[in-house]
């Protein structure tokens, strides 16, 4: 089964600190890490092709130096690895950086696209959807797990708000990953060793079939009208109490918002 | 000359740190408290091909070097030193001398099994009465055709309980003196092997000690590990790159204690401020800070002259015997600093502080360091 996954390099919003005159986000000497979500759907396409064969690709847009990303999904486990890098592409919004990777992905032969649900930068969750529509692509968005129980046909379970849900897809189709319910393995000793010996390719506008006016800053139809920092929410009140006091104030608490 | 970790060694360190964050840490203590052998995460290290770093990849490793080996280990005993021994005498005690001494049959057969963490590997050298005067071996082999048959037995084995291999040394001709002392390549199975019961120990409680009996044990000849009367050689080229490994165990500890000491001294408040504030902790925190950046300068440039092939043997005691001392000042000094806090086990400190007195004399004491220091000198 060939399987693409296309991962995000974004700032380890864990370690950003807000200014504390200005309120605007602190980026310098952040790390940047590959997207959570986009980690898990790694894992499941690394999962797949351990049960039933097959050729992981991973694919990003972005600056040169999210060649590091890549290099550590080849350490993990993936066979083949794709930057796609252009100035063409810069300034793109999510349905500019859904047709971009839409492009790239008309040149590549697979029967399974996998993103992550959202990124942690963005948090807009739109751009695997987009992607999925570009491609006239069947999409299951949160999924959690993925078995193939038929060769046509993913078995797929999805975090829905009441509980899970699963559904069976055909191939080729898109998913959506929740890092939550997967814990991506770590890189292997030999895949770290042999993952910088490997090739990145490097592939730009050319490589991808899409129409020019539909990527970069062109191709975005998202104005940022203002930003700002949302208010602090409120930080709750703590109780230094005995046990049998919590759970007084708990189901107070509880009562009076109706819950119980 | 480059002071920087290499892409590669960067990626590396990124695992390695998470690895021990997430999969060692949280039993460190239990591993300590019930003096318990970390199995479980031997097994998650083997997936991983940790147990093979340094061996080449047709030998079943992961084909890397001993500077990620040395950073493997540092970074495990940073949050559990019996981790960090354990990879460490699997590594350079075993694997190693297999891999630098054996024939390729050898190599074949024992490597990939140990390369993979399927086997865990030991090293006997010491007995009751050949501690650091090593020399002083009463373990015999008694050529009798096509075996041998090993008599004596080894103490205070590192992995000794958990391990299915062990490379062991008897003297195969006492006229002979160091001249008469040679390697064997003994499996757990082997007639007349066995281990006796765990040593109760003061730190690294979880890293499995014990002594191994040879009762008339019997190893085949294809068993002898390099030539005949050429084995206290092989234990001293073993022991070089063995101290790579405790110099970098040392570190881990030292730079453990130090972490743990700096979260805790931004915490606690006493006379109205945080203790971190005051200049004693700073002066007492930058000297222990320099300290550990001079040892880890050494350990890795010890590393890195065993990967390239030049001699070592110097730069690997220096390294030994000042990460051992570093560790150990350290860690009393990171207990002081918590006060009384540090004097229970619940903080980690206290543990660590056990664990560094071994490094300073385990696989060479910090007296033989200097021996092997001076002894370059003056030669």
């Amino acid at each position: 089964m060939n399987i693409v996954v296309c991962i995000k390099q974004v700032p380890d919003t864990t370690e950003i600190k807000l200014d504390p005159v200005t309120g605007t986000l602190l980026r310098d000497g952040v790390p940047s890490i590959m997207n959570p979500d986009d980690k898990g759907g790694l894992e499941i396409a690394l999962g797949l092709k351990e049960r039933h064969g097959g050729h992981v690709t991973v694919l990003t847009m972005g600056p040169p130096q999210a060649e590091e990303i890549l290099r550590e999904a080849l350490a993990m486990g993936a066979d083949r690895a794709i930057l796609l890098s252009d100035r063409k592409f810069a300034g793109a919004d999510t349905l500019a950086t859904s047709n971009t990777l839409a492009g790239a992905l008309r040149a590549l032969s697979f029967e399974v696209v996998i993103t992550g649900r959202q990124a942690i930068d963005g948090d807009t969750a739109q751009v695997g959807p987009q992607v999925a529509e570009h491609l006239d692509l069947p999409q299951v968005t949160y999924v959690e797990a993925v078995s193939l129980d038929t060769p046509a046909a993913l078995t797929v379970c999805r975090a829905v708000e009441e509980g899970h849900q699963t559904v069976e897809v055909t191939l080729p189709c898109l998913l959506t990953v929740l890092s939550g319910a997967v814990k991506p393995r770590y890189m292997s000793v030999r895949g770290i060793v042999e993952a910088y010996a490997k090739e990145i390719e490097r592939w730009n506008f050319d490589n991808v079939t899409v129409d020019e006016r539909r990527v970069g800053l062109a191709g975005s139809p998202t104005r940022v009208y203002k930003s700002f920092t949302r208010g602090v929410k409120n930080t709750g009140t703590l109780h230094e109490v005995t046990p049998e006091e919590a759970v007084e104030i708990i189901v107070t608490k509880l009562q009076e918002k109706f819950i119980i | 000359m480059n002071f920087s970790l290499t892409k590669t060694q960067e990626l590396f360190l990124r695992m390695i740190r998470e690895f021990a964050e997430k999969e060692v840490k949280p039993l460190a203590a239990e591993v300590d408290e019930l003096e318990r052998f970390p199995a479980e995460t031997v097994q998650k290290m083997a997936r991983l091909g940790l147990m093979g770093i340094p061996f080449p990849v047709e030998d079943g490793g992961a084909g890397g070097d001993n500077l990620l080996y040395s950073i493997a280990v540092e970074e495990l005993s940073r949050v559990c030193a019996t981790t960090g021994v354990i990879l460490s005498a699997h590594t350079s005690l075993c694997g190693a001398p297999i891999h630098e001494f054996g024939t390729p049959a050898q190599r074949a057969k024992y490597l990939p099994r140990l390369a993979s963490g399927e086997w865990i590997g030991a090293f006997g050298l010491t007995e009751p009465n050949a501690g650091t005067d090593a020399s002083a071996q009463q373990t015999t082999a008694v050529d009798a055709g096509d075996h041998y048959v090993l008599t004596g037995s080894k103490i205070f084995i590192t992995n000794a309980g958990a391990a299915n291999l062990y490379v062991i040394f008897a003297m195969t001709d006492k006229s002979k003196g160091t001249r008469g002392i040679s390697a064997f390549i003994v499996e757990r199975d082997f007639p007349g092997f066995s281990v006796g019961k765990q040593e109760k120990k003061m730190g690294i409680r979880g890293s499995d000690t014990r002594e191994l009996i040879m009762n008339r044990c019997v190893v085949p000849k294809e068993n002898l590990l390099g030539q005949p009367g050429k084995g206290f050689g092989i234990a001293m080229k073993t022991l070089d790159g063995g101290r790579v490994g405790i110099a970098s165990q040392a570190l881990g500890i030292a730079q453990g204690a130090l972490d743990e000491t700096v979260k805790y001294v931004k915490e606690r408040k006493q006379f109205g401020n945080a203790i971190g504030h005051f200049q004693n902790t700073q002066f007492q925190l930058a000297d222990l800070e320099t300290k550990i950046q001079a040892a880890r300068l050494l350990v890795r440039s010890a590393a890195f002259k065993k990967d390239r092939r030049e001699p070592y043997s110097a730069a690997a005691a220096m390294a030994k015997l000042f990460a051992a001392e570093t560790a150990m000042e350290v860690t009393v000094k990171a207990v002081q600093l918590h006060g009384g806090y540090g004097y229970t086990r619940e903080y980690p400190v206290e543990r660590m502080m056990r664990d560094a007195k071994i490094t300073e004399i385990y696989e060479g004491t910090s007296e033989v360091q200097r021996m092997v220091i001076a002894s370059h000198l003056l030669k």
